[in-house]
């Protein structure tokens, strides 16, 4: 990132050899056959800044020719999309930098996007970071939100900086596209419209895998792992060091089975061994969106606040009224974890078996 | 291959630097190891730095050593409840070219003086804990070893610098065990705020700085005394008391500093300022009786680790330096004529403290740590009953004045009797004397 | 087998605070560290050179203050170490420098052919894991991103298996020197380095190049160079209104506990069916 310089802001006119690059750009995540949710976020995000722009929304698909591509470029539609670029060639079967990057830069200089977005995933990063530098342009990462500046067309990506205490927006004036990796759960979904439709633009890059240094020898899949599958849950139950001690985290579980959810965690309970890593929420953990957060015994610090405060609904259960995490949770209970966490598990299976009863 | 000097430091405090800086300069071989992260890492100082000692070792320091503010005014203020009564000086003529009393923040004082080290050509090592002393078959100390591998390290002669623990010493045999009376625990805090608001609720202007000395009731009875000192863009506030005391206390340190901060002549002082750091560290303060053996065979002791600390006063890094400076310069007299680092040769380091003003200052004020111990009434009876009477004397009442000293004098008596109050006044005056 | 270890000198991000009064970011007296994912690419860089045999070379672009990090890479174990400092660099983008550090690389190379390049997963201050894909594209290295362990190297075939932290898996992957690798963060713990590491690390004769020693070019490098913009910076606006509390007569666990789940399922609905649904579904 640069300190503010010349040409500054809204007032800087965009000189006439950039102006043919037109149409806001999702690249769809997919990896076999499975689209990151986020891709689908950006289409909807795509969509409003088209809109403001006046111009269309074109998602790149990229991967081998099949069943799973056609229904990615379908559903690219349903969440948004007026144009797809489907570029097909086994070589792009599996993700690899250099084939992706080569395909990508030919794409975009072909069709000149203003604005390409990414996931700030593990593809997404990689994968921007290396056209930016092929295309020498400018990129700003991990965004939570994008705007459009009318005054010069040009977009206003705003990022955290300093892990959260600050932010910053950051524009690419000079040259185009304009690229931005936005972080997953932060944009809303887009309602999906199985009624939208457009058109498919087929690219065929004639890849030749013997030109591609680097191999995939295998892929072990999460699912077949135990992991937790923190960022996807619609309710998480998470616990930070107000339980005092590992084996009150039980009680959390407790509840997290009534509720079919998650159970997420505090930093300083990873570090002390209380769980796994991929339990933690926030700057250095998982960014997540549930429907529903239950914040026991946690303080709300900047950096687990960043990876929850999106969630739909936040109860925190705190013992200190002055606790900061009750300036940005929805609903707060000044109470003992240890206590309010059983009562809410009865509370929640009493209700829900009446229920069950009854119907 | 064993690495050998002609002289290891042990600590980065100011003791440790005034030696090593002064080892270097004379162009001896000189390492100084350091546990912490970079100098001033661990340490914990109020602080008010003494220019004179400094002077001695860099003359022109004020060219550009980062010291917060030189200080117009000192205030002594004894707290009742919700009181205090106190004396202020203040005086213009401490707006000279070269002040003498500077706020400070160490850890900015020992990152510029360890640089000064380097450039005098000293060779400084950091995250490096000395765990003992090396020692051959005769008993001399040859060097030192390391926390790291491989981490022997050969000097003819060896400066223990590592403050109030002195734990190198103790392992050693050199020293006993800390007693608790002997030894205060203190904590601070610094606080940030607006520069403004200290140039205006201490009525100062430019660098100007005011420091707060505090006796009284904030103690809960125990030995000890608080302060506040302005700096630049903070205030330092802080609370110490004998570690014999927290013992048996039933207040922690941090309750104590909370009920300082929100002290109702206190509060106003530091309002709007937020938390910068906390920090808590122990000060030597057994005084003259307290002093250890000081050197022997291939060694010395300097600073806090040698239990060179003024309470009363409150002077600790100026005889740190002093001290420092004057085992280096032993080391420096002793090569130039020849001569072994033995514990006899070596004596006549304690010859040059014994002529300072360390040696005398420490031998004046040796009977005050006992005295305050076993009269607590310092700390609690004595501030009520003055504030009170203070209280008293300003409340224009139409009571007649005679009446009112006669009060005064009877709420004396009641708390102490007549025999304990002049007996105080005379074991103070003998302690000070 | 030479390795370049790209570290930059950051504020300890846990300790920058909030000016209270004028809302800037204090970063004085904040002590500056390693940015603490390099550590783990550092390590992995020794490791190598402890098993194989390697020289490392650590390389930062910054101020002249960043020498300390650099001395303190060399305390651990490293064997070189260049400080590329320059007035021009002030204000560089990723892109800039990326620009500017590739440079470094080339000259590194002309002398001692660089064979691997590690850089950290991301920094905590600029945060945008964008240097080290911005290096690996314009060095025309295979780019390995996340990597969570290094499988195998084998120095006579020049070819290394490495696996990769991906979306929904872990990806194993074969291929050839040279390539850019960063290390996901908690796949080693960082060596407490040797006494002669220290000495030598205390008087090692530090390398200091600026811009015309590598001969990166003007236009590229610092504010010139950069593409983005800062164009504002400022302190997040508080979220919500404070918490609605949740209150119930007595105050016992069982109370606040029904007024709670009261106060849930009246605020969402949705949610309240679906759990309601998948409870008399027997889930
Ligand atoms: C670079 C960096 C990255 C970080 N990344 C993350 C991250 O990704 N995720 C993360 O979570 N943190 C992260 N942190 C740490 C973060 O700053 C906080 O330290 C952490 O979130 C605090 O966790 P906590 O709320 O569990 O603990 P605390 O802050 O100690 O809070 C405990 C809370 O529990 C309350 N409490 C105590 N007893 C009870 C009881 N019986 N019942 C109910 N309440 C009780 C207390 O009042 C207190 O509010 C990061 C820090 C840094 C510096
Ligand atoms: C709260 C407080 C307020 C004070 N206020 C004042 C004041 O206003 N004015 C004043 O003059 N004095 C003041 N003092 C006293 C002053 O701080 C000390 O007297 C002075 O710091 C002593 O210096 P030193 O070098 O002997 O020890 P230290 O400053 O303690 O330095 C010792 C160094 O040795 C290092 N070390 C220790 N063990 C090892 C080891 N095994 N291996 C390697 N390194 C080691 C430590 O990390 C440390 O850096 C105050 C003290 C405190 C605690
Ligand atoms: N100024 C710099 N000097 C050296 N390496 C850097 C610098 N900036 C970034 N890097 C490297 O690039 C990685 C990613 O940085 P960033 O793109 O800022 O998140 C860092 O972890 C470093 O390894």
């Amino acid at each position: 990132m640069s300190e503010p310089s010349k040409p500054q802001g809204r007032k800087f006119q965009l000189p006439e050899h950039l102006k043919v690059y037109k149409d806001v750009w999702v690249i769809v995540e997919q990896e076999r056959g499975i689209v990151h949710s986020v891709s689908l976020e950006l289409l909807g995000e795509a969509r409003k800044l088209a809109d403001k722009l006046g111009v269309e929304v074109g998602a790149v698909v990229l991967g081998a020719e099949g069943p799973d591509l056609n229904r990615i470029c379908a559903d690219s539609f349903s969440y948004g999309a007026d144009i797809v670029y489907k570029v097909t060639d086994p070589v792009l079967s599996d993700y690899r930098t250099d084939p992706y990057c080569r395909v990508m830069t030919d794409v975009v200089n072909a069709y000149k996007p203003e604005i390409v977005l990414l996931g700030a995933t593990t593809l997404g990063r990689d994968l921007a970071g290396a056209i930016a530098t092929t295309l020498a342009t400018g990129l700003t990462a991990d965004c939570t939100e994008l705007d459009i500046y009318m005054d010069n067309r040009s977009l206003a990506a705003t990022r955290p900086t300093f892990g959260g205490t600050l932010l910053c927006t950051i524009q690419t004036l000079a040259y185009r596209p304009q690229m931005a990796t936005v972080r997953p759960r932060v944009m809303s979904m887009p309602e999906r419209d199985d009624s939208r439709v457009g058109r498919i633009v087929e690219v065929f890059p004639q890849l030749r895998e013997d030109d591609v240094v680097t191999k995939v020898l295998n892929f072990i899949a999460d699912r077949e792992q135990n992991e937790a599958q923190l960022a996807f849950a619609d309710i998480i139950v998470a616990a930070g060091k107000g339980l005092g001690k590992p084996e009150n985290l039980k009680l959390a579980f407790d509840l997290a089975k009534v509720l079919g959810a998650e159970v997420g965690v505090t930093r300083p309970l990873v570090q002390a061994g209380w769980t796994t890593f991929d339990r933690q929420v926030g700057q250095t953990g998982k960014t997540v969106r549930p429907k529903l957060y239950i914040a026991a015994g946690i303080s709300g610090a900047i950096q687990h606040r960043v990876g929850m405060e999106k969630s739909d609904l936040i109860l925190a259960i705190n013992t200190d009224p002055n606790a900061p995490i009750f300036d940005f949770a929805h609903q707060g209970l000044v109470g003992d974890a240890l206590t309010i966490l059983p009562a809410l598990t009865d509370a929640f299976s009493r209700r829900l078996s009446v229920n069950r009863l009854a119907g | 291959m064993v690495e050998k000097f002609d002289a290891i430091v042990i600590g980065a405090g100011p003791s440790g630097n005034a030696a090593t800086y002064t080892l270097a300069k004379q162009g001896l071989n000189v390492l100084q190891l350091e546990r912490g992260e970079y100098p001033g890492a661990k340490n914990v100082q109020g602080g008010i730095m003494y220019a004179a000692e400094l002077e001695k070792i860099i003359p022109d320091f004020r060219d550009d050593c980062p010291t917060e503010r030189h200080i117009i005014e000192q205030r002594i203020w004894l707290l009742g409840d919700d009181n205090y009564i106190g004396t202020n000086y203040r005086s213009e003529a401490f707006n000279t070219d070269a002040p003498n009393r500077y706020t400070i923040i160490r850890a900015n004082i020992d990152k510029w003086f360890s640089e000064k080290i380097r450039e005098a050509g000293g060779l400084q090592i950091c995250e490096t804990t000395v765990t003992e002393l090396i020692r051959d078959a005769s008993g001399k100390v040859i060097g030192v070893r390391t926390d790291r591998e491989g981490g022997e390290i050969h000097a003819d002669v060896v400066i223990m610098a590592d403050g109030v623990n002195a734990l190198l010493a103790r392992r050693a045999g050199y020293q006993e065990e800390l007693e608790p009376q002997n030894v205060a625990l203190a904590v601070k805090e610094i606080l940030f705020i607006d520069p403004q608001l200290i140039q205006q609720r201490f009525g100062l202007k430019g660098d100007e700085g005011v420091v707060i000395e505090i006796m009284g009731k904030v103690t809960k009875g125990m030995v000890g005394t608080a302060f506040l000192y302005t700096n630049k863009e903070s205030l330092t506030i802080g609370i110490g008391c004998l570690i014999s005391d927290f013992k048996h206390g039933s207040c922690p340190p941090y309750k104590m500093l909370e009920d300082l901060k929100n002290h109702p002549v206190i509060k106003p002082l530091i309002e709007g300022a937020e938390m910068k750091e906390y920090a808590a560290h122990m000060i030597p303060e057994g005084g003259y009786k307290a002093v250890p053996q000081l050197y022997g065979d291939g060694w010395m002791v300097v600073g806090d680790a040698a239990h060179f600390n003024n309470a009363a006063h409150r002077e600790g890094s100026n005889l740190a330096m002093a001290s420092g400076r004057m085992a280096a310069e032993t080391v420096i007299e002793l090569k130039q004529a020849g001569k072994a680092y033995t514990a006899s040769n070596l004596s006549a380091y304690k010859k040059k403290l014994d002529d300072s003003f360390i040696m005398k200052d420490l031998r004046k004020y040796r009977n005050l740590p006992g005295i305050m111990h076993e009269n607590k009434q310092f700390f609690g009876a004595y501030p009520d009953t003055i504030t009170a009477a203070a209280h008293n004397w300003f409340t224009v009442d139409s009571v007649d004045k005679k009446t009112k000293e006669k009060e005064i004098m009877k709420s004396f008596v009641k708390k102490r009797s007549v025999f304990g109050l002049v007996g105080d006044a005379i074991k103070l005056v003998r302690a000070v004397r | 087998m030479h390795i370049v270890v790209c570290i930059k000198q950051v504020p300890d991000s846990a300790q920058i605070r909030i000016h209270p009064v004028t809302n800037t970011i204090m970063r004085q007296g904040v002590p500056a560290i390693i940015n603490p994912f390099d550590l783990f690419s550092l390590e992995e860089a020794l490791r190598i050179k402890d098993k194989v045999g390697a020289r490392v070379t650590v390389l930062t672009m910054g101020p002249p203050m960043a020498e300390t990090s650099l001395r303190k890479a060399l305390s651990l174990g490293a064997d070189d170490a260049v400080l590329l400092t320059d007035r021009k660099f002030a204000g560089s983008d990723t892109l800039a420098t990326s620009y500017a550090l590739t440079s470094a690389i080339l000259k590194l190379s002309e002398e001692d052919p660089v064979d691997l390049v590690f850089c950290g997963k991301q920094t905590v201050d600029g945060d945008t894991a964008q240097v080290g894909p911005g290096i690996a594209t314009r060095l025309g290295f295979q780019q390995l991103t996340y990597i969570t362990k290094i499988e195998d190297l084998n120095l006579d075939a020049k070819e290394i298996v490495v696996q990769r932290r991906a979306e929904g898996g872990v990806q194993v992957l074969k291929t050839k020197l040279p390539c850019m690798i960063t290390m996901l963060e908690g796949t080693n713990t960082i060596r407490f380095g040797k006494m002669d590491d220290m000495f030598r690390a205390a008087r090692y004769p530090l390398k200091t190049w600026s811009k015309d020693t590598t001969g990166a070019e003007e236009t590229k490098v610092g504010l010139k160079g950069s593409p983005t913009v800062v164009s504002k910076v400022f302190v997040p606006k508080p979220l919500a209104q404070k918490a609605t509390m949740i209150e119930a007569e007595g105050g016992s666990p069982e109370a606040l506990a029904s007024a709670a789940v009261e106060a849930i399922f009246g605020a969402q609905p949705k949610l309240a069916d679906d759990l309601l649904a998948r409870a008399a579904a027997g889930l």
